[in-house]
C-alpha cells in the first residue's frame, strides 16, 4: 500500500519545527507502524536526508518507549496497544497519516518525534518506591494479601510509563500515571507504610513539573495501551485527601 | 500544611467537586420551590413569604451559596489557566476518543450560566429588568410571585433564554455530578458507570422539571388567574 505521512520534524529542542509530508511507498500490510517508519527512513537515508527520529526499544509492547501521536490518538486508534504493536493492515491504501510527538509542557520535544519524559522519572524519584528493606523474595502466601487487592495492584502495575495518558489528556495531566503508581504501592503491605508521604510527594512533584489538572475527560483511560482504569485516579484522590487532612 | 501552601491539583479538584455539590443542592431546592407554581398562587406566594421570613437563616444560606460560587469560579479560572499552559503547542490533527461535548465545554457553559444567573437575579430577585411585572401584590397584600412568573414567561424571549440557559446548566451538571464523585475519590470500577448514569438521569430530571414551568406558562397550561382566561 501507498500512504502519505505528515510528520513533525524538529531539528533540536529550540528549533521551531514543522509538519513535513512524505510518501510511504510499497508498504506491506503485515508491517508494524514502526517498521513502516523504518522503511521510510531507509529511503530518506538513501536520498541523503536526515531520517525521522522516533523513540522505540522492545517493539513488543512492554517497554513504553514508543510515543507517537497517530492521527490525534496516542499509539493510534486501535485499543490497548502501543504504536509498535499497531499493524499497517489497520490502514487503507492512500490514507493520509499525521504523526506528531506527545504534546505537553512537561514533555519538551528533543528531536522530531522524541520527547523528554524525564518528568515521569522525577515523579517516581519523589516517592514511587518502597524504601524499607524487604529482604529476598518472600515465599508464596507468606504475607496474606486479599485477592481483589493483589489483582488491583497488578492492574495498576501494568503501567509502562509511556506517557500516552498525558498526550491524550486535553489538559496534559499526568494523573493516570501517578494514580497507577500511587495505588499500586498503597494496595500492597510493603508499600502501605509510606503511603501518605508518598502520595503527597508524588503529587507535589507532578504539579511542579507543570502537568495540567484532571478535568475528568477520561481520555487517558481510553488511550492507555495497558487500559489502566481512571478508578486509580479516584483512588489517588482518596489517598491524597486523607493524607493531606492528617497533616 | 500542604493546603496552606499553593493548593495542589487534587485539592483544587476537590474544591470544584465540593462547591459544585453545594450549588447542586441549591438547584434541587430551588426546583422544588419553583414546582409549587403547579399548586397555585397561594402555595407559591406563601412559600416565597416563608423564605423571606427566614431572616438570619436566609442570610446564612446566601453567604454559603455566594462563597461556593466564588470558590467554584476562582478555582475553575486557575484550573483553566494551568491547563492551557500545560500544552503550549496544540496538535495539528486533533481528535478525541471518549470525552463528551459537555466535558469539553464546561468553562463556556459555566460562564453563560453565570451571566444568565446575574440577569435572572436582576429579573426575579432585585426586580429591575421587568418592573411592571414584578411589583404586583396578591389579595393578601404580599408580593405576587405567581403572577410575576406567569407574566414574565408569557414573553417568548424570556421563555427561550431561560430554556437555553437551563440547557447549558444541565449539560454542566451532567459532567459535573459524575466528576464530583471522581474528584472527591468516591469512584471505583464498579461505581464509575453508575455515577455517570446517575449524573445523566439526575440532570435530565432537573432539566425537565425546570423547563416544564416556562413551557406550561407559554402554552397556557398555567394561567395568571387559575381557571381564568389570561
Amino acid at each position: 500500500m501507498n500512504l502519505t505521512l505528515k510528520v513533525w520534524r524538529q531539528k533540536h529542542k529550540e528549533d521551531q519545527g514543522l509538519m513535513v509530508t512524505y510518501e510511504a511507498k510499497d508498504i506491506n500490510s503485515h508491517m508494524s507502524f514502526l517498521e513502516m517508519l523504518d522503511v521510510v527512513n531507509e529511503d530518506l537515508i538513501k536520498k541523503g536526508e536526515e531520517p525521522i527520529a522516533f523513540d522505540h526499544d522492545c517493539r513488543e509492547g512492554i517497554c513504553g518507549a514508543c510515543s507517537l501521536m497517530i492521527n490525534g490518538v496516542p499509539h493510534g486508534s486501535e485499543k490497548g496497544i502501543t504504536a509498535c504493536q499497531l499493524h499497517m493492515r489497520h490502514f487503507k491504501d492512500g490514507d493520509v497519516i499525521y504523526i506528531e510527538p506527545w504534546r505537553a509542557r512537561a514533555f519538551p520535544v528533543i528531536k522530531d518525534l522524541i520527547v523528554d519524559r524525564s518528568a515521569f522519572d522525577r515523579i517516581i524519584q519523589s516517592g514511587g518506591f518502597v524504601s524499607a528493606t524487604t529482604g529476598g523474595v518472600p515465599d508464596a502466601n507468606a504475607i496474606p494479601i486479599a485477592k481483589p487487592d493483589s489483582d488491583s495492584a497488578m492492574d495498576a502495575a501494568a503501567c509502562i510509563g509511556c506517557g500516552a495518558c498525558v498526550a491524550a489528556c486535553p489538559n496534559a495531566s499526568a494523573m493516570l500515571f501517578v494514580g497507577a503508581k500511587v495505588s499500586q504501592l498503597a494496595l500492597l503491605p510493603q508499600g502501605k507504610i509510606e503511603r501518605e508521604q508518598r502520595v503527597l510527594n508524588m503529587v507535589r512533584t507532578m504539579d511542579e513539573e507543570n502537568f495540567g489538572n484532571c478535568t475528568n475527560h477520561f481520555e487517558c483511560e481510553a488511550a492507555c495501551p495497558k487500559e489502566i482504569s481512571v478508578q486509580y485516579i479516584a483512588q489517588m484522590n482518596r489517598e491524597y485527601l486523607r493524607a493531606a487532612a492528617k497533616q | 500544611m500542604t493546603c496552606v501552601q499553593k493548593p495542589s491539583s487534587i485539592v483544587k479538584k476537590a474544591v470544584m467537586g465540593l462547591t459544585g455539590l453545594v450549588l447542586f443542592g441549591f438547584i434541587v431546592g430551588h426546583l422544588i420551590g419553583n414546582l409549587l407554581i403547579y399548586a397555585g398562587p397561594e402555595a407559591l406566594n406563601g412559600y416565597a413569604l416563608t423564605l423571606r421570613h427566614l431572616g438570619e437563616l436566609l442570610w446564612v444560606a446566601r453567604i454559603v451559596l455566594l462563597a461556593a460560587v466564588g470558590a467554584h469560579i476562582l478555582t475553575a479560572m486557575s484550573l483553566v489557566r494551568e491547563n492551557r499552559r500545560a500544552r503550549p503547542t496544540p496538535y495539528q490533527f486533533q481528535d478525541t476518543i471518549q470525552t463528551t461535548y459537555a466535558a469539553r465545554t464546561m468553562a463556556v457553559s459555566g460562564l453563560v450560566v453565570l451571566a444568565y444567573i446575574i440577569y435572572h437575579l436582576l429579573h426575579f430577585t432585585f426586580r429591575v429588568t421587568n418592573p411592571h411585572l414584578s411589583h404586583l401584590t396578591d389579595a393578601n397584600g404580599h408580593h405576587d410571585v405567581y403572577r410575576m412568573v406567569v407574566f414574565s414567561f408569557q414573553n417568548p424571549w424570556i421563555c427561550a433564554s431561560y430554556i437555553f440557559a437551563l440547557t447549558l446548566l444541565c449539560m454542566h451538571l451532567n459532567h459535573g455530578l459524575a466528576s464530583a464523585a471522581q474528584s472527591l475519590g468516591a469512584n471505583n470500577q464498579k461505581w464509575e458507570p453508575r455515577f455517570k448514569k446517575a449524573g445523566c438521569i439526575i440532570s435530565l430530571i432537573i432539566y425537565l422539571g425546570y423547563i416544564s414551568i416556562p413551557i406550561a406558562i407559554y402554552t397556557g397550561i398555567i394561567k395568571a388567574v387559575p381557571g381564568g382566561h389570561l
